[in-house]
């Protein structure tokens, strides 16, 4: 007992709060300006994306649901920004803004979406749940919490094999950390002791189900101390301190610390998918602190800060515009797939295909 | 020298682990100087050191690990302790290694070890067959060798494939067959075989239940009846050319798997063949499987809820008098 309450006076003194721009230098080799304003901007990339990938839906363009990261831009930078060339990513559904810090291509969203047969999915899975696993982007499952334990199996490999320096990120939000495979995850990561970050987003709702039906502890990141993680709290609607907390926790999961869980709060600003009108948010949970809109929060600090001026924010804006739209325009003019030309082959041993009428 | 089934398994892990650096073991209970609950990686945790690697009670953890092992270009051989926990798994086995090739087009080479089927006193939770409920899945490969010269060569294979292997190991296999010597090559991955021949009536069979037909052809050869037996070795893929030319010399089909009889193997079996080969079949065909009941415990029951050499026999008289 008395082992316990030493550790959670530990990991409390350990909760951070929002750190102020100044102290964001998780990355020694970008000063904190520079790593902030190029957070922003995937931010902004990420942002304007998926506001276009809305309107398409709306008009009818994308088949199947649209799930973006409006709110969670800020804490999902953070995730793609500090992995290096040999690290893991397996991101989670609202994760734009850290696909494209770490290294996806524009083109990859707008070709799964449209569902082109050119894009990495090739029309055979959609929305977010693509991936370039070769290239260490892992491509979700829609089972919460599965990616986890996959994550800890991808570092175990690179242990095995002598590889030095690496980490692997994963997210969650706290609807997925209630799923058992969250749970058998956490703890197989740290029996391993990988170097693994998790980083989840209270981001208020599974779907439509608030935070009191979702657990009962008091503080989700409570939970580092039970699985042998070490945990912090984190405002995920402030970029600096997104930057400071993420980047610090990469940084000793990579010097061999024991896992790491960050905790973001945020309030989720969009319906679970875009079908979704989210109108069971009550005006009081809007009207919340962790309910500002960390891509607004960001151009504050920038203008306050005199970080950049008015023309080159707006050119910064016009060049995402325009990245967005060639990606949508590259993708609405390729190729779908094809049923009567399809490989209907789930195996790659093509010898060990098991021949049914249905697939000849 | 005589070798079981189960240390054939063993002897395949060993030679793997010794062969390929690629190759790890992890499961509940392997490593150690335990080597695992019926001793299949016995001594493995000593001779290989940090590569068979015990993990906590997690089946679903346990699998995606070792699927993410295998993204990175590991082939770990993941021991379920037994075959029904795997239902724990079930996420992990279908739904990520199962459509992970379709999906992305990077093949996972996991192998997945299930200690199946029935032992006297086992009871529900501990004597499950689950061969066809993984066969129903796309984008998995599912064994169910029948002798102790298959358990070896099929795992050595399993681990070869680039693709998830479900492996389906009997445990009254384990100790019941033994073998003169291993050997170093078996038939592809993919064909059944002919484990007797016969004129009469064909039975197809697998796993545990390869042995109780050949079992209840002997007896049936006393009263003149010649019975060929198929061994499917792997329910998926489904070797249909051979059992379509089998019965296509008998004219009459059993088949006979200890998994519950909804769906499964020996409907698809019967299906495909009364599909492509209605015109070989002189009577309807049949099929004998596992009571549609969980798996008793007491082995009275449990000896009439399996099939067995000796309902084997008799459903077979009776198809033969049709």
């Amino acid at each position: 007992m008395l082992q316990t309450a030493q550790q959670t006076a530990k990991l409390k003194r350990k909760k951070r709060a929002p750190a102020s721009l100044g102290e964001a230098a998780a990355d020694k080799t970008a000063p904190p300006h520079e790593r902030f304003l190029e957070a922003f901007r995937w931010m902004l990339l990420a942002r304007t994306l998926e506001e276009k990938l809305v309107s398409l839906y709306r008009g009818g363009q994308i088949t199947g649901g649209v799930y973006i990261g409006k709110g969670q831009e800020a804490v999902s930078v953070a995730c793609g920004l500090f992995l290096e060339k040999g690290d893991i990513f397996a991101p989670l559904i609202r994760d734009q803004a850290g696909r494209s810090a770490f290294g996806e291509p524009l083109v990859d969203v707008t070709r799964t979406y449209l569902g082109s047969r050119l894009g990495p999915m090739r029309g055979r899975d959609g929305n977010i749940h693509r991936g370039h696993p070769r290239d260490n982007e892992l491509a979700m499952i829609s089972h919460l919490g599965a990616m986890v334990s996959v994550t800890v199996g991808t570092l175990m490999a690179k242990r095995f094999r002598g590889e030095k320096d690496f980490v692997g990120l994963t997210c969650i939000g706290e609807g997925g950390m209630q799923t058992g495979a969250f749970h058998e995850g956490m703890n197989i990561a740290a029996v391993e002791q990988a170097p693994l970050v998790v980083v989840a987003t209270n981001n208020h709702y599974a779907y439509s189900t608030a935070n009191d039906r979702e657990f009962a502890c008091d503080d989700l990141v409570e939970r580092a101390i039970g699985y042998g993680f070490e945990g912090y709290n984190l405002d995920g609607t402030d970029l600096a301190a997104c930057l400071d907390v993420i980047g610090g926790a990469v940084k000793r999961a990579r010097a061999g610390r024991p896992p790491q869980l960050v905790v973001a709060s945020v309030l989720r600003l969009s319906g679970h998918g875009e079908h979704d009108d989210a109108s069971y948010v009550s005006e009081e949970m809007k009207r919340q602190a962790f309910a500002r809109d960390c891509v607004k929060v960001a151009e504050q600090t920038i203008i306050e800060s005199n970080l950049l001026d008015q023309d080159t924010l707006a050119e910064w804006r016009k060049d995402a515009v325009a990245q967005v739209d060639d990606a949508v325009a590259t993708a609405q003019k390729e190729a779908v797939p094809e049923a009567d030309k399809e490989d209907w082959c789930a195996l790659s041993t093509r010898d060990l295909v098991d021949h049914t009428e249905e697939n000849e | 020298m005589s070798i079981t089934y189960l240390e054939a398994i063993r002897e395949a892990q060993a030679k793997l682990l010794r062969d390929d650096d690629r190759v790890f073991i992890y499961g509940q209970d392997v490593g150690g100087t335990f080597g695992g609950a019926f001793k299949a990686t016995k001594g493995l945790a000593t001779e290989f050191p940090g590569r068979v690697l015990n993990t906590p009670i997690s089946e679903d953890a346990i699998v995606g690990t070792a699927i993410g092992a295998a993204m990175q270009g590991m082939r770990p051989i993941v021991e379920m302790q037994f075959a029904d926990f795997s239902s724990v798994a079930l996420n992990q086995i279908l739904n990520n290694a199962g459509t992970h090739y379709w999906r992305t087009g990077v093949p996972v080479p996991i192998t997945v070890r299930l200690p199946s089927g029935g032992t006297k006193g086992s009871g529900p939770f501990h004597s499950q067959s689950m061969e066809s409920l993984y066969a129903h899945y796309p984008g998995l490969i599912v064994m169910t060798p029948a002798t102790v010269e298959d358990a070896y060569t099929m795992l050595i294979e399993a681990v070869a494939i680039d693709d998830p292997v479900v492996y389906c190991e009997h445990k009254y296999l384990y100790y019941h067959l033994k073998a003169d010597k291993l050997p170093d090559k078996g038939l592809p991955t993919g064909r059944a075989r002919i484990a007797r021949e016969g004129r009469d009536l064909t039975v197809v069979s697998y796993s545990a239940m390869t042995q109780e037909s050949l079992a209840a052809a002997e007896e049936l050869a006393r009263e003149g009846l010649e019975v060929e037996v198929v061994d499917l070795r792997t329910v998926k893929p489904l070797d249909t050319d051979t059992v379509l030319a089998s019965v296509a010399r008998t004219g009459r089909l059993l088949c006979v798997g200890e998994s519950f009889p909804w769906g499964g193997t020996n409907a698809e079996v019967i299906a495909r063949v009364t599909s492509q080969g209605f015109h070989l079949l002189d009577a309807a065909p049949r099929r004998l499987n596992a009571k549609d009941t969980p798996i008793p415990y007491h082995p009275n029951l449990w000896s009439a809820h399996r099939p067995n050499a000796k309902n084997i026999v008799a459903k077979a008289r009776a198809l033969l008098r049709e």
